[in-house]
């Protein structure tokens, strides 16, 4: 029974958010529930408006649902932004070290651990460049190992690579895979590109717009490795689209 | 054929994943190519000559301006005279006495300048109901002119150093506190979010996020809070003139008095040099600051 319990790393239950009061009130989440199991990577689909940013920001603790609740049944949540959000004062590797810094990790641990993540992401050795010295890919690199560095059990992406170039983009997909995979970390990836959450998600959740609601939820089970012009990519993306179109037609009548 | 399939893909995933790297290594070596500093005397030298220039320049109008005859050479001495007088001047005794009267002053009144206008611009920065009520105040204040603050300060400490630092302190306190308050209003929030995700909360988001990205803003507050310090303190030695402490500003009223303009020119001229100094320090530490976080133009690197 116990185990039944446990299948989830992430409960979201009936969470809903609005922000300000009376007529200028805005519902951005509107009882939205669903549950990702530990290690599962699970992508978030949605146009604008539909409180994907406001539910990572719950997740991370940063805010709190107006109704409902989330559990992570005590994990920690690190969260990664679509600006790298690097501190320009600090070096590579110390940005990675600050969230260790924080939590009060001694000085001799943070620095192999450092080490540890800039290997991880391909950066080994570049621990004293700053975040204007490195490219865009780079820092969003940087970041992904400093959101490892809060220890993070449940990785909470808000579109990290939707300001890259194709080709960086295309290749961190590859890296993102392979970390995902030797970390056993658990993925809530939001996105507005459809091929990227096929390419990337074990699920994908479609959510609606103003108010933010699951409008779908799509198992992609398509084998690993894949590539983001696979047809089968392709073929599931069309039907999603298709699903994502007529959600946001709903708005312009 | 089933195992086929599977060794099959398996190689693919392999190839697949080395070129991935190799892809990867090779856009981070597009990415990082960088200019070659230029060598430290070529910095130094093309960092130099604008001003020896502008220096020369001066000098050339100012003398000039003694060559047209418009004062006779007892008023307005040219740089043949002044330039001596300064010299003897720095090989004196009473001059260095005197200098250090002046700058422990200056560092005295700054100190404390820099203390009461941070902890007014922290206070000022998180206290909506504050800013609400001193906010526009503090720019006032810093607005008037520090001279109009004396005859206050003379009935209140009669001449005493007591009454030039009060005013060196009222001249300064208002800019450092406008350079933290803008400092830390300006912030990015995402900055601040970012700390919020790694667990920083209240002091240590202070230590780790807000002051060293309010530092940019709060170095120019100090700055300008140096210039104003030194204003008021001249404007103070000319006036509250303390008997038995000699000081730049005391010997600069004394040449006046006793109608000696190479003497007065230079005292003007050490006052010039020393706030030359100063701001040379201050940009040295803005510099540093700018090249660590990328906001140098690449020439200048």
């Amino acid at each position: 029974m116990t185990a039944v319990i446990d299948a989830s790393a992430v409960r979201i239950d009936g969470v809903s958010r609005a922000f300000g009061s009376g007529p200028h009130r805005v519902q951005a989440l509107d009882n939205v529930s669903f549950n990702v199991r530990p290690g599962e990577f699970v992508c978030l689909l949605g146009a604008s408006g539909c409180g994907k940013s406001t539910l990572l920001g719950i997740l991370a603790g940063i805010d709190r649902p107006s109704s409902g609740g989330v559990d992570v049944g005590g994990r920690k949540v690190g969260l990664m932004f679509q600006d790298s959000a690097l501190l320009p004062w600090l070096t590579a590797g110390g940005n990675i070290a600050l969230p260790m810094k924080i939590r009060g990790v001694p000085r001799a641990d943070r620095a192999s651990r450092v080490e540890e993540l800039l290997a991880m992401v391909r950066l080994a050795g570049l621990a004293d460049k700053r975040p204007h010295e490195l490219s865009g890919g780079m820092r969003q690199r940087v970041s992904l190992a400093r959101a490892f560095a809060q220890d993070a059990d449940v990785l909470c992406m808000d579109e990290p690579f939707g300001a890259l170039d194709a080709m960086t983009r295309d290749l961190l997909h590859d890296e993102l895979e392979r970390i995902w995979r030797e970390t056993g970390v658990t993925v809530l990836f939001v996105t507005h590109d459809v091929r990227e959450a096929v390419r990337l998600g074990d699920r994908i959740v479609l959510l609606s717009s103003r108010p933010g609601r699951v409008a779908e939820i799509f198992d992609v089970g398509i084998d690993r490795p894949r590539r983001i012009d696979a047809p089968e990519v392709a073929a599931l993306a069309v039907t999603i689209t298709a699903r994502l179109r007529a959600e946001v037609s709903r708005h312009g009548r | 054929m089933a195992a086929e399939t599977t060794i099959e893909s398996d190689v693919f995933r392999v190839s697949r994943n080395a070129s991935t790297d190799v892809a990867l290594a090779g856009l981070d070596a597009l990415d990082t190519g960088q200019a070659p500093r230029r060598p430290l005397a070529l910095r130094i030298w093309s960092a130099t000559w604008p001003k020896l220039g502008a220096v020369a320049i001066f000098l050339l109008l100012w003398q000039a301006l003694v060559w047209s005859g418009w004062k006779p050479s007892y008023v307005l001495p040219g740089p043949d005279e002044a330039l001596p007088e300064l010299g003897r001047r720095v090989t004196s005794a009473d001059f260095w006495s005197a200098f250090a009267r002046t700058m422990q002053r200056a560092f005295v009144g700054y100190a404390l300048a820099v203390l009461i206008g941070a902890a007014v611009g922290l206070a000022v920065s998180r206290f909506t109901l504050l800013r609400s009520a001193v906010g526009s105040f503090i720019t006032a204040l810093q607005t008037m002119p520090s001279i109009v603050w004396f005859p206050l300060a003379i009935l209140l400490f009669r001449l005493t150093e007591s009454a030039i630092l009060f005013v060196v302190v009222l001249g300064a306190a208002p800019s450092v506190a406008n350079g933290v308050i803008s400092g830390i209003d300006y912030v990015p929030p995402l900055l601040t979010r970012a700390g919020h995700t790694m667990g920083a909360r209240g002091l240590k988001l202070y230590r780790f996020v807000v002051a060293p990205a309010a530092l940019p803003s709060v170095v120019a507050g100090l700055k300008q809070g140096w210039a104003f310090a030194w204003r008021s303190l001249m404007a103070g030695e000319l006036l509250v003139i303390v008997p038995g402490h000699p000081s730049i500003g005391s010997d600069l009223e004394n040449s006046r008095q006793f109608l000696e303009a190479t003497g007065v020119i230079a005292s003007m001229l050490t006052i010039f040099i020393i706030g030359v100094l100063v701001d040379a320090a201050f940009n040295a530490v803005d510099r540093r600051m700018r090249a660590r976080r990328g906001l140098l133009p690449e020439q200048s690197r």
